[in-house]
């Protein structure tokens, strides 16, 4: 086996026994980029060989003398471009922040640094985090790792993609209405969205204010576990950031998750979802009774405001928030401009791709003067009907199970030209951002050689639990050890 | 005949708070630093940064609400105020919209020792203030300074119950009073940190419609709002009796040339698109906070002037210029304590104090003279032994040194001599040096006691007791 296919906590264990050193873990996932990241396409920048080598060499040696930062000290990893990181590009994959290398750390980047994680570049990612498949990329699309005709999913398609094909042991991505969970679900690996505030957004180039939360996208639950504990915690610099006691969310691995009650909306199974999500879902759910849970359909009767909800709150925020980008601090500034309004209007038109475009006018529209009551109140009062429902489930379940996606990965272009049609990719995911809970995307089989993505969401603050629930159920599943067959001439082979 | 027109004038003022620190960053909220150093990522909206609301912001804010009589909400929220402008870095502005800190105050506005008008405060928000540009004009290159982005401000905006250019001048006084009084701002409108526009519009007397208003900016002096209007009332009255509209517009004060001139029209106004700040939690203020507030602010202006007028019988102007700073009127009230005469602790504090503060640029808490020190001039002034000229020079060593006036005196030698022994020698003296001005005297020339007198004072230093001296020259040359 080689040592780029270790799950994060194997090469961790292998680290704390000497067995391997953090720069031959580094040599590891460099070689397995230089021979497969040319048709996965998962990353925008690559950190410079030596410096990251070096990184490693110095981990070793305060290993060497006992000191270890943290259990995946030593470890490779990856970030979404949208967390910033100092003196490294900072995209967003966007041509408007093309050469922007931002002057301090994210929080996440601070607390994975501290950790002694090696970051190995900055993973690909829809501009702005706005899509669902990685194309609105103003650089280039990422391939899905089982299928390079196929997308791996958004917005954070680099990070899940970087994963899937073992170029790093793990990696972060943002979710602001499904971007960790469903690029994780098209991909094969666990994605999860945090509770809202429990991951500090500072250094995370905001998209959706209110809706954005920071996740790891792993290669199984336990990794997940790892890496959200390194992450989570209350920081003084995001006033939205939750105080609360630090949780060791490992420690509830392994427990027994006999006796857990979980909702099975019948919202979420509706028309639309793939037939072959269906049922890789409902043999899950079989699965969980076995595992003696008590799985009952419930309804969650808001739902259909969700995704309606969503574009209206994101794209308000987003217009706002994206505003910054005019060409007069930093970023990119249109050649050839003859006064101000000429400087912002050439630098926006030129800077942003049309996905980021259209999501300004949208909120723009939608906080205009005579339809703010229309659209951006009425998402609001929609926005609180949505987490009632969750609020109502919860009295008497401990988690809900849903597909993640109504589809497994389709193909590259297939629904450039339809945004509606994009946009229904995270018609299950969108609800947990409304209402600010805890979910998790975590596979649970494959569809035509394709992985589906089984949700699980929780109360607020809930991880642990809901991680002890995925972690028994991934065991039974039996996905855990498949792999894309990604190779050097990129063609998708049978999986055994 | 044309009809007379009333006068309807509404002031949004904008106050930059006195905090350690900016409204939502760490970086000091400091005056006069050099371009772009005193900024951060979250003050200059780098991508990915947060705010964080600074608590004492709302300290100052809540004492400038109470102060201005205003109900301070126990929620309000933030917003954002969305546009574009090179000096706004994130292109909105954190504001408060629809849920303000405070509303319904009003300001007393007083002249001569009464109220003439009370006026209404509408609201009191909390915003961050904007950059600043800086034009070059030779290169026709604009440059942006981001040290200001982030300094805390108040906006407060007063109904339009003011009726003249003067009562505009005469709030904005006040005003400034107030927030000094409280230690909410240090009002320096050629640093900026107070800033006024106006709001003025022009109707038939007698009627209660409001006219179509024009709002003016670009005023930088308290001076400068009163003529702008001035000349606003006269241009607007123009334009109504040659039978015209005034258009609803944005003007600009233009110091140099006296005149207004139009800035944006109505057709370009923004739409700000407000909407809840999602960064920042709303602000709770809990009855417990805002006793705490209400016990802690001082006596107001307003107040203390009318109570300097009551208790201590000053008249309206020496009770203005007292009252016009909260240590000036404590240095008044402590003098009181040791010296209890206010009358003339009132004159020697705006006359001879005044004036040396006036000559050494220094105000009044930093100085070494306390009120001790006025209060035992005045006292070693009564027990007649020192004479006024004599006390005004001790004054200013006291002024200088921070000596009591007791030690100086002393030092010096130079309490009044007013033994008629002592005396006699000198006036004996002075007769024999000047024999023409004995002799004048004698003719019947009764001024000539004056001549006589000052030079015994001058032999003296001055230390010589006038009256006495005077009586001691009429006995010995004979009335
Ligand atoms: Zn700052």
């Amino acid at each position: 086996m080689n040592l780029y296919e270790k799950t994060a906590y194997d090469a961790a264990m292998a680290l704390e026994k000497k067995e391997v050193t953090s720069v031959e873990l580094v040599e590891s996932v460099l070689g397995r980029i230089s021979e497969v990241e040319k048709n996965v396409k998962g990353f925008i920048h690559l950190i410079e060989r030596e410096t990251i080598l070096e990184e490693a060499r110095e981990i070793d040696r305060l290993r060497a003398k006992g000191q270890r930062s943290s259990i995946l000290a030593g470890v490779p990893m990856a970030l979404k471009d949208n967390m910033c990181t100092m003196g490294i590009p900072t995209t967003c994959a966007s041509r408007i922040l093309e050469d922007y290398r931002p002057p301090y750390n994210a929080h996440v980047t601070e607390k994975l640094q501290q950790a002694g994680t090696v970051l190995i570049g900055k993973a690909n990612m829809d501009e702005f985090a706005m899509g669902s498949s990685t194309e609105n990329s103003a650089f280039y699309p990422t391939h899905n790792p089982w299928d390079t005709n196929r997308v791996p999913g958004g917005s954070s398609g680099g990070s899940a993609a970087l994963v899937a094909a073992d170029e790093v042991f793990f990696s972060l991505g943002s979710d602001t209405g499904g971007s960790v969970r469903q690029p994780a679900s098209l991909c094969g690996v666990v994605g999860l969205k945090p509770t809202y505030g429990l991951v500090s957004r500072y250094g995370l180039i905001a998209f959706a204010s209110s809706l954005d939360q920071i996740g790891p996208l792993t290669k199984d639950v336990r990794d997940c576990a790892m890496v959200l504990e390194i992450i989570a915690g209350n920081d003084s610099r995001d006033s939205t950031s939750v105080p609360r006691e630090k949780e060791s969310y490992s420690s509830y691995l392994g427990r027994d998750i006999k006796g857990f009650k979980v909702a099975m909306p019948k919202e979420y199974f509706q028309e639309g979802i793939e037939e072959a999500v269906r049922e890789s879902v409902m043999n899950a759910v079989v699965l969980c009774i076995k595992l003696g849970v008590e799985v009952e359909e419930v309804s969650m009767p808001h739902t259909s405001y969700a995704l309606p909800c969503y574009y209206l709150v994101g794209t308000a925020e987003a217009s706002s928030n994206l505003a910054r980008y005019d060409g007069v601090q930093y970023g990119f500034r249109a050649p050839d401009q003859d006064n101000l309004i000429e400087l912002y209007l050439k630098t926006r038109s030129q800077g942003f791709g049309s996905e980021v475009k259209r999501r300004i006018m949208l909120g723009t529209y939608a906080l205009s003067s005579g339809y703010y009551d229309a659209y951006y109140l009425n998402s609001l009062k929609a926005r609180t009907l949505i987490r009632q429902d969750f609020e109502n489930v919860f009295q008497n379940y401990d988690l809900i199970i849903t597909p993640t996606s109504p589809s497994p990965a389709f193909v590259r272009g297939e629904r450039l030209d339809d945004p509606l049609t994009m946009y229904l990719s995270d018609i299950y995911t969108t609800t947990a951002n409304l209402a600010g809970v805890p979910a998790i995307s975590i596979p649970c089989g494959l569809a035509d050689g394709l992985p589906v993505g089984l949700q699980i969401i929780g109360r607020p603050f809930d991880e642990g639990r809901m991680l002890q629930f995925c972690f028994a159920l991934e065991k039974m599943l039996g996905f855990k050890g498949l792999k894309p067959k990604i190779s050097a001439d990129g063609v998708l082979k049978d999986v055994s | 005949m044309s009809p007379e027109y009333e006068v309807v004038i509404g002031l949004e003022v904008h106050v930059e708070l006195l905090t350690e620190s900016k409204i939502f960053c760490s970086c000091p909220n400091r005056f006069g630093e050099a371009p772009n150093t005193n900024v951060c990522p979250v003050c200059l909206g780098l991508p990915g940064s947060l705010p964080v609301f600074n608590e004492s912001v709302l300290e100052l804010a809540v004492r400038a609400s109470l102060a201005l009589n205003c109900t301070v909400s126990s929620y309000s929220k933030f917003d954002r105020k969305n546009y574009f402008y090179p000096d706004l870095p994130k292109a909105y502005q954190v504001s408060q919209y629809d849920f303000p800190l405070a509303k319904e105050g009003f300001l007393d506005l007083l002249k001569d020792g009464r109220s003439i008008r009370k006026v209404r405060i509408e609201r009191l928000h909390l915003e961050e203030d904007a950059g600043k540009l800086i034009h070059d004009q030779k290169e026709s290159i604009s440059y942006v300074d981001y040290n200001r982005c982030g300094v805390p401000l108040v906006e407060i905006v007063t109904a339009p119950d003011l009726r003249s250019p003067g009562e505009a001048h005469l709030f904005l006084d006040w005003l400034k009073k107030i927030l000094l009084y409280t230690g909410v701002s240090d009002c320096k409108m050629e640093e900026g940190s107070l800033r006024c526009d106006a709001n003025i519009s022009l109707r038939p007397s007698g009627t209660e419609t409001l006219g179509r208003k024009v709002e003016i900016k670009n005023m930088n002096s308290f001076r400068a709002v009163q003529k702008g209007l001035e000349y606003e009332v006269i241009r607007q009255k123009q334009i109504l009796r040659a039978g015209g509209r005034v258009a609803m517009e944005t003007r600009r004060w233009d110091e140099e040339k006296g005149v207004t001139a139009e800035m944006r029209g109505k057709e370009e106004a923004h739409d700000y698109r407000y909407f809840p700040e999602p960064d920042l939690p709303p602000l709770m203020l809990d009855e417990n906070f805002l006793s705490r507030m209400k016990g802690e602010l001082p006596e107001l202006p307003e107040k203390r002037y009318l109570r300097f007028m009551e208790s201590y019988g000053l008249s309206p102007y020496q009770a203005e210029i007292i009252t016009s700073s909260k240590n000036l009127a404590d240095f008044f009230e402590d003098t009181l304590l040791h010296y209890p005469h206010s009358q003339k602790v009132s004159n020697w504090l705006t006359g001879e104090l005044f004036g040396l503060l006036k000559t050494s640029v220094k105000e009044i808490d930093d100085i070494p003279l306390t009120p001790l020190h006025l209060g035992e001039l005045l006292k070693i002034l009564d027990e007649g032994t020192l004479s006024s000229t004599l006390a005004k020079e001790v004054l200013e060593e006291s002024f200088l040194s921070g000596k009591l006036p007791r030690e100086i005196v002393q030092e010096k030698g130079l309490l009044q001599i007013s033994g008629e022994k002592e005396l006699l020698l000198i006036v004996e003296d002075v007769i024999n040096n000047y024999p023409a001005a004995v002799k004048d005297y004698s003719d019947g020339n009764k001024k000539a006691v004056g001549f006589l007198v000052g030079q015994a004072m001058k032999q003296t230093r001055g230390q010589a007791n006038p009256q006495v001296i005077t009586e001691l020259f009429k006995k010995r040359l004979g009335k």
